[in-house]
């Protein structure tokens, strides 16, 4: 969590993207000079499935707010079957996250071609107003990585 | 029972069938049961037990004990033998040095749950029709079965083994089961309520790591969170943020795996529902990509490791139930 | 510890203009492990280049951060630059401030402050980021082509063009496949044979072509440029070494009843046989469920009347074993069973054909020498309904979702080769709607409709039935003048939907290649990769891979080709370094991560550890191959016990990450 001058409520989300579609329809997003807001940070992973539930925990734990993991379309997967994986496990670990009162919109999966920059910053620009709106991560923090403000 | 099991233990070992039996052996009291690994018959005789109490899963020991030499024969109720069946599965047991042994089993008691009843200085227990006529030192008392079940015996998935070498006593079936009821009552509360729930129970932890040590799905050399390299080791559950994190990842890492044994919520110390992170798991597999029971066979592709193109998208979590 | 050296790059103004690169590098000169910090106007120029090759240089650094465009634009070069100094390319990361930071953002404190951000998550990253070489591995300079059909021949002979030695695996006893038993060929209406007899002749005389004609795969071994494949041989009772392909046994042979498959079983072959007159190999079999020797150990004709001495009763199965550089599957197409399709009277009734039966019966080399007669009666029909997708497009389970794509052209084409020849027979197409794209394909329809007076009629035929009088009574309905048609049919042809051929689906397990659900090669890329399958090493020719026709096959045939000579070509491949390898300590051998692998880059092997209280044991674990490997870590997160990692997007690398962006 940051907190701005104006003391306003800034969120840490943290973006997986897979190299091949999502990170590259980052790149296009910004080619295209299309406004996402800075609290967005990417990762870039090579595939969706590389995305291990434990780096989306260790982010929640070190002060993130929001979590969205990007990767090609359904068919579309560079590794031809990596999002399909990516997709079952994350649906799991959601639900398992929801399961236990974490607010659901702090995770998303989201699919974004290599020519959807639209997409992509639509989709970030929303995803940080939905997390915005939750308010810090309080439900899935660690106190002790809590930076002191 | 107990005579049967014995005589067929003593019968393998007799005729060289098998080198080692595993069972279980009781304590100090009869209720106070560990499982056993027994060399000769006289070993058995002396110790070896099958009664209401030897509840505890012996297929995970079958790990360690077929890495050794000679034939081990192993004793499974039908809940083992799905453990059994997942961990062959796995490579992790190697079938070929067991013999298995199924046991009939139509639920086991819970110790603690009879002490709740006020009763205790137990001596010997019977049962008699749907009661339990208890011996004790204060003198005899009774007591329904069913309120002193095993919580996962009351919602029990299968009478039916598996896999067996050989069978003693007749084969149960498939039951359809309530085991699911309480994850549904907690789906349907508020995420507030949910968390509130999970607080109340996770802060319990004192991360004994008994749940991990007793569950036949954890088997791994060596535990990411034994392993200092692995970014989430950690040996106490320090904050909130831990006991979450160790309980969700531990569940995630036997997702489509778990068998729904309930051996981890059966040891856990301060008797948190660990079985219900698991059951949700299995709960939202069955439901969004087809029945699947781990165990039921050593040949299909688990869930996690497989997939559908028309599988649903992860929104799905987003847009049923109560936020 | 590592000594990093950090790179601003102002890309003219377009990062300089919303991201103070300044503040930017002074800031990240704090970062634990910077020994050296810069910005400079173009990094990517020469002498940006050689602002990081000399600090490299003079700072002894270990690591390198560049902050400048996309890593997908330039980190090619600074990795080339790096290496040119002697520090290994993967000792560096780009940290993304172009398109993911000064192009979307406008307030430069804001935007700073997320520059310094994804500066540090880079910086974090290469701490530990390891050297990484990439292996290489040698090629095998020799190509299998998995069918023998038009796909299969035109790879092959394209292979051998380029002067590399090619193997065909047919599981039938002569090459050609189903292009051979086919008329005509749209939208030309060139002879099938005319065009493809000589393309087999061509293969079977080129001295690098090897063909293995009744033959399978039985087992495929390795990975790209180094496959091992067990062929096998089956009987066919003849030697193929010894027999010229004269005939005199097919004439003598006394079981003269068996059903002459090559014309879709509406005549009769022999028990020893050459399945057509242009063959290739020209070499007969012995139908071992027919021959009278085989079955009874009475007759022997054949043995007595070869001249050479080629008959073999007690020929064996033999397997043998080679090895190849590159596999191309050519498998191929059949239609579809018609069992299913009861209303269309297929099994009750000669007289209701399939196209491919129809084009024996018109063939000049067919049943009936080519003159189109009914089945059942051998008379001249008068009315003959063609019916257009019987299993193509269907959204129930008898049928296949796909549209089978060459039954609206040789429907065409069937219909005009009757109308020409025969002008007294009327002809209706029940069609659901007409698909002509193609070269010619539409023209090629219209003269059908236009020219040849071929009655289309827009609907479906909802049931056939074989009446006492020998006529077939065809209901149908008209959709666009929407009215009930009774019509007294002689013939009622129905146009199958194709399916792969059934070998193909134990084939892709061998090869582990992904098929779709309806047993279709799936390729690389559906665009940009449309013969490779993703797993390297092997493509895709022909129907295997989806409905073709003759053209497009051929296309497809050659491309694959092209792809297969562009590996044969190299003397070895240099593999991709970001691979995953497993730590065997740690490994379970659960097999949870050979599962998910889409490239079958994982095996598991049973090695002998020792233990800590000095003992032994053998444990089975995951080997990556890192020849086959693609990196695309799926295995490491089915790992449950963290033993499967990815070189260069490394667990512990990744958390970094986390770490620096969640601080």
């Amino acid at each position: 969590m940051q907190v701005n001058e104006k003391k306003e409520f800034e969120p840490v989300i943290v973006a997986f993207c897979c190299n091949w579609c999502s990170y590259a329809g980052a790149d296009l997003s910004g080619t295209n000079r299309l406004n996402y807001p800075t609290n967005v940070k990417i990762i870039r992973v090579p595939c969706s499935c590389r995305v291990n539930p434990m780096f989306i925990l260790r982010a929640f734990q070190r002060g993130a707010d929001g979590v969205i993991i990007c990767g090609c379309h359904p068919g579309d997967c560079h590794y031809t079957s990596g999002n399909y994986f990516a997709r079952r496990r994350m649906t799991l670990l959601f639900s398992m996250l929801d399961f236990i009162g974490i607010e659901r919109d702090r995770t998303r999966v989201e699919w974004v071609s290599a020519a959807e920059g639209a997409k992509f910053a639509a989709t970030m620009n929303e995803f940080t107003e939905a997390v915005k709106k939750l308010g810090p991560n309080r439900r899935l923090e660690d106190l002790r990585c809590r930076k002191q403000s | 029972m107990q005579e049967a099991i014995i005589n067929k233990a003593k019968e393998l070992l007799a005729d060289g069938r098998v080198d080692r039996v595993i069972g279980w052996k009781k304590g100090e009291f009869s209720y106070d049961i560990t499982p056993a690994v027994f060399e000769t018959a006289e070993e058995i005789d002396a110790e070896f037990v099958c009664n209401d109490f030897t509840s505890a899963n012996v297929s995970k020991y079958l790990v360690k004990e077929t890495k050794k030499d000679g034939t081990v024969l192993a004793f499974l109720k039908p809940c083992d033998t799905y453990s059994f069946n997942q961990l062959v599965k796995e490579h992790r047991i190697d079938a070929s040095k067991v013999y298995t042994v199924g046991i009939p089993c139509d639920g086991k008691l819970d110790p603690e749950k009879i002490k709740q009843k006020g009763i205790s200085g137990i001596r010997s227990i019977e049962k008699d029709g749907d009661m339990l006529k208890i011996d004790t030192v204060y003198g005899d008392e009774t007591l329904k079965i069913s309120d002193a079940m095993s919580e996962r015996c009351l919602s029990c998935k299968s009478r039916k083994h598996v896999c067996y070498d050989e069978l003693i006593g007749e084969d149960g079936d498939v039951i359809s089961s309530n085991r699911f009821d309480m994850v549904e009552q907690l789906e349907n509360m508020s995420a507030q309520e949910r968390y509130d729930f999970w607080r109340s129970q996770l802060s319990k932890c004192i991360r004994c790591n008994a749940c991990r040590n007793v569950c036949p799905a954890c088997t791994c050399e060596k535990c990411v969170f034994d392993n200092d390299d692995s970014g989430i080791s950690n040996k106490a559950a320090a904050d909130s943020f831990e006991e979450n994190m160790f309980h969700v990842i531990r569940a995630f890492h036997v997702a489509g795996r778990c068998t729904d044994c309930g051996e981890c919520s059966r040891v856990c110390p301060q008797n948190i529902p660990l079985h219900l992170l698991n059951r949700k798991f299995i709960k939202d597999i069955n439901s969004l990509y087809g029945e699947y029971q781990a165990g039921a066979d050593t040949d299909s592709r688990a869930p996690l490791t497989d997939y559908k193109q028309s599988d649903c998208e992860a929104s799905v979590v987003h847009e049923r139930g109560v936020e | 510890m590592q000594r990093i050296g950090v790179f601003v790059c102002h890309c003219g103004t377009n990062i300089a203009a919303t991201v103070d690169v300044k503040a930017v590098a002074e800031t990240l000169k704090n970062e634990s492990g910077v020994v050296f910090s810069t910005d400079y106007q173009y990094m990517c120029s020469e002498s940006g280049q050689n602002i990081i090759k000399d600090a490299i240089k003079e700072h002894k650094l270990t690591g390198v951060v560049v902050c400048s465009c996309s890593p997908r634009m330039h980190e090619a070069t600074f990795r080339k630059a790096v290496a040119s100094v002697g520090l290994n390319p993967y000792m560096l990361e780009v940290a993304n401030l172009r398109e993911q930071c000064s192009w979307i953002h406008k307030d430069i404190a804001t935007a700073t402050e997320k520059a310094v951000i994804l500066g540090r998550a880079a910086i974090a990253k290469v701490h530990l980021n390891a050297p990484l070489t990439a292996g290489e591995s040698p090629v095998v300079k020799r190509a299998l082509v998995i069918g023998g059909g038009i796909a299969g021949i035109q790879t092959a002979l394209d292979i051998a063009d380029a002067g590399f030695d090619v193997d065909i695996i047919e599981k039938e006893p002569t090459i050609g496949g189903k292009m051979a038993q086919i008329d005509k060929t749209f939208p030309t209406l060139d002879c099938a044979a005319c065009i493809l007899t000589p393309k087999m002749v061509e293969a079977a005389q080129n001295e690098k072509i090897h063909i293995h004609s009744f033959s399978e795969v039985a087992d495929v071994k390795g990975f790209v440029g180094n496959f091992t494949v067990t062929i096998k041989k089956k009987a066919r009772f003849v030697d193929e070494t010894k027999c010229t392909g004269c005939g005199l046994c097919t004439e003598k042979c006394p079981m003269k009843k068996v059903p002459n498959e090559f014309n879709m079983n509406l005549d009769n072959r022999t028990a020893v046989y050459i399945p057509f007159a242009q063959a290739v190999p020209k070499v007969a079999r012995i139908d071992p469920n027919y021959c009278l020797m085989l079955k009874n150990g009475k007759c022997g004709v054949c043995s007595k009347v070869c001249s050479v001495g080629a008959i073999d009763y007690k020929q064996q199965d033999k397997f043998i074993e080679e090895r190849y550089g590159a596999i191309v599957v050519a498998t191929g197409f059949n239609p579809i069973k018609l069992d299913k399709y009861d209303e269309f009277a297929y099994s009750l009734s000669p007289d209701v054909v399939t196209s491919l039966e129809l084009e024996r019966l018109m063939n000049a080399a067919g049943p009936n020498g080519g003159t189109l007669l009914r089945p059942s009666d051998k008379t001249h029909p008068h009315t003959i309904v063609f019916v257009q997708c019987v299993g193509s497009r269907c959204d129930d389970s008898k049928g296949k979702p796909y549209c089978s794509k060459i039954c609206c052209m040789y429907t065409a084409k069937h219909a005009m080769l009757i109308r020409e020849k025969y002008p007294d027979t009327e002809v209706y197409v029940f069609y659901i709607d007409v698909r002509t794209p193609g070269k010619n394909f539409d023209e090629f329809y219209r003269r059908a409709v236009e020219e040849y007076g071929v009655h289309y009629v827009k609907g479906m035929v909802g049931k056939v039935t074989p009446r006492t009088d020998g006529k077939l009574a065809v209901q149908a309905s008209d959709l666009l003048s929407n009215e009930q048609l009774h019509i007294d049919a002689d013939m009622v042809v129905l146009a199958a939907a194709i399916e792969p051929d059934k070998t193909a689906r134990p084939l892709a397990t061998m090869l582990t290649t992904q098929m779709d659900t309806n047993d279709f090669f799936t390729e690389a890329h559906p665009k940009l990769r449309p013969v490779e399958s993703a797993t390297a090493g092997i493509f895709l020719s022909g129907a295997c891979q989806g409905p073709k026709d003759i053209p497009e096959t051929v296309a497809q045939a050659s491309a694959a080709a092209a792809k297969a000579i562009g590996l044969l070509c190299k003397n070895s491949i240099t593999c991709n370094p970001c691979v995953a390898h497993s730590d065997e300590l740690m490994c379970n051998g659960c097999s949870s991560c050979e599962k998910v692998c889409p490239y079958g880059a994982i095996t598991y092997i049973d090695k002998e550890f020792r233990m800590p209280d000095r003992t032994t044991a053998i444990r089975r674990v995951a080997s990556v191959n890192p020849a086959v490997c693609q990196g695309c870590g799926a295995c490491t997160v089915a790992c449950p016990s963290g033993a499967m990692d990815l070189n260069g997007f490394s667990n512990s690398q990744i958390m970094a990450e986390v770490d620096a962006i969640c601080k």
